[in-house]
């Protein structure tokens, strides 16, 4: 079946039969299936490519690169991590990275937490405004961020801090704790959505055996539905890793200094920085985009999962 | 809508009635929604009605509150004619985002799922190389295509045209004429893509299509294959099977899928301003953040008005999703 599925129109019955007589083999090679491979694998050239290409560059001297008429596509003269290593220095990218841990942390950590407080009220039990509170949530997570900054930037600049916590404006805006509200507030309506779709999956028996058994409605959250969501929490916490981490708009507009700045949105800086020296600038983008990298490779199961977990309702 | 849920929720009883709890429970389920709803709501629900609201006013963000003053629709009147130009050519850059988002990685993501869903070889191989450029951000994403692809020295377009001598290059990114112009009524100036915009849709698209490509397989894999073979029993052709069995079953995610593209449509910034935001390369997000501060102080209610427009355009299809979501469960 799956030979006429792949591509029947492109490659006709007569050509088929032909290949299958002049072989003369037990499993004559398909022609649609080569084709279909020929179209994935030139797909997947092409999505390899940008990466791959700045990999290669960021490992050359630009003048090297620059001036041969080849461009990139030319054999080594040299290959260096030094283009890392300067990015490194100059991006101050350490800063920006603690900044970014500092951020990325809590705010996952709140999230999920504060999510699944959410999705647990609304999926357990049944109040009069369930449906109106995951849909106020999920309407507000869809809502380019755009159409919120101006008010959020004032009310930002409006409320006070201690000047532990804000030493720089005084204000919520400038500070990491202020981010960190932010990313919680907007994330907290898609987490909320992919947790109370799963656990309305849970049989109802098992919070009512609990709660015969005197458990209190905290500790049928701690000790029963949330060991149960381990699988939806390890999804989504990857999720909004790469999320939170990649944050560039909330990171440029509420944090006005640089150098408070965390990692993905001092990018900014990179491209004025070293405008001309494009393998420089590869480099800088690589180490930027590694901690992402590493953690889809390592967690693309649950990366995915947490997507579809999205898309698809229970 | 809230009237429908109120009935239906009583008379189903699937989850336990609030009122069979205890005070204490009560208290602790009251907590654990109030905080993030308190939360959600200060920091995304009320400025997105603020943003309406100071749409209306004039205020430059620096003095207080006191100083706000109502125009009436004087900044949308504004923005229509004075600024008449970047707001245009925004909604055209906006549109066109659209419109190529849909036609090209969209539906090649959706054509990149049919495909791995039909159990071939390596599916596992290829899908993690597809979705790949998704787990980047697209600021990061603009800057690599700027280093490697559009770099005038030594990129990948310049090289292959044989362009990367000096004197002969061609500045992708810079490049802001206008591949074609037209006039429309009551626009002074004529309207058209830039070659730079267009350019950097290619980037774009590289990473939409492996987004779009997860959620649909995710969809095709709940598709029960015994209706497709049932169509091919009767003679149906491929083509003609997707179209009238597999693409209409899966209108949830098709709703999705179109909701997503058109919102990633319209809150694309992150690309853009992360290569400063050249000429030709204006968006509606980015008209919004210009007028956050400057040159003492902000131009908040000008702002507000292009969040509005903003607004407006995603908010039917907001209602959309969320009635293709949430419509099981009010019955």
């Amino acid at each position: 079946m799956s030979a006429t599925v792949a591509g029947g129109q492109v490659v006709s019955e007569g050509v088929r039969e032909r290949v299958a007589t002049a072989t003369g083999r037990r499993r004559p090679i398909r022609w649609s299936r080569v084709v279909l491979h020929t179209f994935l694998i030139s797909t997947a050239i092409v999505m390899i490519m940008p990466i791959a290409l700045a990999f290669y560059a960021s490992l050359r001297p630009y003048a090297e690169t620059s001036s041969r008429k080849g461009g990139l596509f030319t054999f080594p003269k040299k290959l260096s991590f030094a283009n890392y290593s300067s990015a490194f220095k100059q991006g101050d990218m350490g800063r920006h990275l603690w900044v970014t841990f500092l951020i990325v942390v809590p705010a996952l950590i709140l999230t999920l937490l504060l999510a699944s407080f959410v999705a647990f009220a609304v999926s357990r039990y049944s109040f009069r405004f369930n449906l109106v509170l995951l849909m106020l949530f999920t309407a507000g997570n869809l809502m380019p961020q755009q159409v919120i900054i101006l008010p959020l930037f004032q009310i930002y600049s409006r409320i006070p801090l201690p000047s532990s916590i804000s030493p720089n404006s005084g204000h919520l805006n400038n500070t990491i704790f202020g981010l960190v509200l932010i990313h919680i507030a907007f994330q907290i309506g898609f987490c909320t959505f992919v947790l109370s779709n799963y656990m309305k999956t849970i049989p109802k028996e098992l919070g009512e055996a609990a709660s015969v058994d005197g458990a209190s409605v905290p500790k049928q959250f701690y000790r029963v539905i949330l060991p149960i969501c381990r699988p939806a929490l390890a999804a989504l916490a990857t999720l909004e890793f790469t999320w939170i981490y990649n944050d560039f708009f909330w990171a440029v507009t509420l944090v006005s200094r640089g150098n408070l700045r965390p990692i993905t949105s001092s990018i900014k800086n990179l491209s004025g920085q070293f405008l001309t020296d494009d393998n420089l600038v590869a480099a800088g983008s690589l180490m930027i985009a590694l901690p992402t990298l590493i953690v889809y490779l390592i967690l693309q199961k649950q990366f995915i999962s947490g997507l579809t977990l999205g898309a698809n309702k229970g | 809508m809230s009237t429908d849920l109120t009935t239906a929720v009583p008379r189903k009883r699937r989850r336990r009635r609030y009122s069979q709890l205890t005070s204490g429970d009560k208290r602790a389920l009251g907590f654990m929604t109030g905080i993030p709803t308190v939360i959600h709501v200060a920091f995304v629900t009320v400025p997105a009605l603020l943003t309406i609201f100071l749409s209306f006013t004039k205020w430059d963000g620096l003095h207080g509150i006191s100083s706000v003053r109502f125009v009436g629709f004087r900044n949308y009147w504004e923005i229509f004619t004075v600024f008449e130009d970047t707001l245009s050519a925004a909604i055209f850059n906006n549109v066109i985002l659209l419109v190529f988002l849909f036609f090209g990685p969209t539906l090649f993501g959706i054509l990149l799922a049919y495909l791995l869903d039909k159990n071939i070889r390596g599916t596992r191989v290829y899908q993690s190389i597809y979705y790949f450029p998704v787990v980047l951000s697209l600021a990061v994403v603009g800057i690599i295509w700027k280093s490697v692809i559009f770099s005038p020295g030594q990129g990948l377009l310049n090289t292959v045209l044989g362009r990367t001598k000096a004197g002969h290059q061609i500045d992708w990114l810079g490049d802001s004429h206008k591949v074609f112009s037209f006039h429309i009524p009551f626009l002074d100036n004529a309207i058209g893509p830039s070659k730079n915009f267009l350019v950097i849709l290619a980037a774009i698209a590289w990473r939409h299509a492996g987004y779009i490509m997860v959620l649909y397989l995710a969809g095709l894999k709940s598709f029960d294959p015994s209706l497709r073979e049932a169509a091919m029993i009767d003679g149906a052709n491929e083509w003609k099977t997707f179209r009238r069995v597999v693409f209409p079953t899966l209108k949830p995610i098709n709703v999705i899928v179109v909701v997503i593209t058109i919102i990633e449509a319209l809150r694309t910034y992150d690309i853009i301003a992360a290569l400063r935001a050249p000429l030709g390369m204006e968006l509606i997000s980015l008209e919004v953040t210009k007028n956050l501060l400057g040159e003492g102080g902000g131009n908040v209610g000008r702002g507000s008005a292009y969040g509005v427009v903003l607004l407006v355009l995603c908010i039917g299809f907001i209602i959309w999703y969320l009635v293709n979501n949430f419509r099981e469960e009010q019955t």
